[in-house]
């Protein structure tokens, strides 16, 4: 079990890393990596939403959405039916957004309280974690990966908050890299045309290179 | 009217100027028909999402509008996902998760949020298909450059034979570099422009 859940994790950080392997937080990834103070802010707010959106979407998706007879919906009203006829699974999309919307928002307030500085450094980018697209795209994958035709494979759960971690830390990890390498770019000399994002991207080109070294990792 | 359209198409396209939506847009380029599979399916959403958007701004309390405008966005996305399950299987398929991830593409939210919550609903619509035209034209500029040199076809159909393309174009390193050079492309034509309206000797930047 600790063997699988090492492997989930080191594939998810490092072998299919979210933003430079699955193209996932692009956005803040190009946004926020410019100095490397609000890129671990950042990176820590999404590792904090990735795992407890992670956790939170398993119960909603085991308990409420998924055709199985735990669906409380069938233990309420299913006498007698069918418990597939309880299959709310098509509102995944619509209830994991709504989950993750409502968490950004309580991390958003106890940013607010406890630093006020990291809130003022994050700036916009802090609302916009619920359109980071790879904290919606944790919670898929982990549905994807960890169910079969609704019911969980052994460990799910467990096997979800480490993916979801695991995520948010590659996430960090990418971040962090590229911000480094950006405030060490300000004093380089650029053809004047690729200043900015398209320098960036092939940075990121670089990293995305590097990473792909890990493939035979797992 | 017409300039709502083309805006979206040229002086703001969303990804190439806005810098949207870009998590899409490099991962399903790696070839022709992905993107405009992904393309007219992100069209489909914004413009029906502007148009609900637009009709509901003055009922939408201005405290709940990111979540309302979430809701929205997130109900035609369901529908594309089951549309696009049931008759387009392979499609479904190549482009996987970033299906259910159209619900978070920024151009979307951005576009109800700064757009089709401001005006009218014809106005928004058209707003939201240039837009989404411009999205659409983006990735299919992006699929065919990496379709041709990583995997040497066209829409499926070999281009020359015996010739063993770069592979790497249609990995994740192939579409970093894409974006990031035609991205320079476009700030040096910006540019160049630029100095030819304003000074022709051309000096500086």
């Amino acid at each position: 079990m600790i063997a699988e859940l090492f492997i989930i994790f080191i594939g998810v950080v490092l072998v299919n890393n979210f933003v430079l392997a699955r193209f996932l937080g692009l956005c803040p990834y190009i946004g926020v990596s410019r100095d490397l103070k609000s890129a671990l802010g950042m990176g820590l707010a999404v590792v904090f939403v990735m795992t407890m959106a992670s956790a939170v979407t398993w119960v909603i998706y085991y308990y409420l959405l998924a055709p199985t007879p735990h669906n409380v919906w069938f233990l309420l009203w299913g006498d007698g039916v069918d418990p597939s006829a309880f299959d709310f699974s098509y509102l995944r999309t619509i209830a994991f957004i709504l989950v993750i919307a409502a968490l950004v928002q309580l991390v958003e307030m106890v940013i607010t309280k406890t630093s006020p500085a990291l809130y003022r450094a994050l700036g916009i980018y802090l609302p916009l974690i619920t359109t980071n697209c790879a904290v919606l795209g944790v919670t898929v994958l982990n549905i994807d990966i960890f169910f079969k035709a609704g019911e969980p494979l052994a460990g799910s759960f467990i096997k979800c908050l480490v993916q979801g971690f695991g995520a948010g830390i590659g996430f960090t990890l990418a971040l962090v890299l590229m911000a480094s390498i950006r405030e060490r770019l300000d004093l380089a000399d650029i053809p004047p045309a690729l200043k900015g994002a398209p320098i960036a991207f092939i940075i990121a080109a670089l990293m995305s290179m590097a990473f792909l070294g890990f493939t035979g990792l797992i | 009217m017409i300039r709502q359209f083309t805006k979206g198409i040229f002086q703001r396209n969303p990804v190439f100027v806005l810098l949207l939506g870009l998590c899409p847009t490099l991962a399903v380029s790696t070839s022709v028909g992905n993107a405009i599979g992904m393309g007219a399916a992100a069209t489909f959403v914004l413009v029906f999402s502007n148009l609900i958007v637009s009709l509901l701004r003055k009922l939408v309390p201005n405290k709940i509008r990111i979540p309302c405008y979430i809701v929205v966005i997130a109900t035609f996305v369901t529908l594309v996902e089951l549309v696009l399950e049931a008759y387009l299987p392979d499609l479904n398929a190549s482009l996987g998760l970033f299906v259910p991830l159209i619900v978070v593409n920024c151009i979307i939210l951005g576009r109800a949020e700064a757009f089709a919550s401001r005006n009218a609903p014809l106005v928004s619509v058209v707003d939201g298909l240039g837009m989404g035209v411009g999205f659409t034209l983006a990735l299919t500029v992006l699929g065919t450059i990496r379709e041709i040199s990583g995997s040497n076809t066209l829409l499926g159909l070999e281009l020359i034979p015996n010739f063993s393309p770069a592979m790497i174009m249609i990995l994740p390193p192939g579409a970093f570099l894409t974006i990031g050079l035609l991205l320079g492309l476009f700030a040096l034509l910006r540019s160049r422009r630029e100095k030819g309206g304003v000074s022709p000797a051309g000096e500086g930047s």
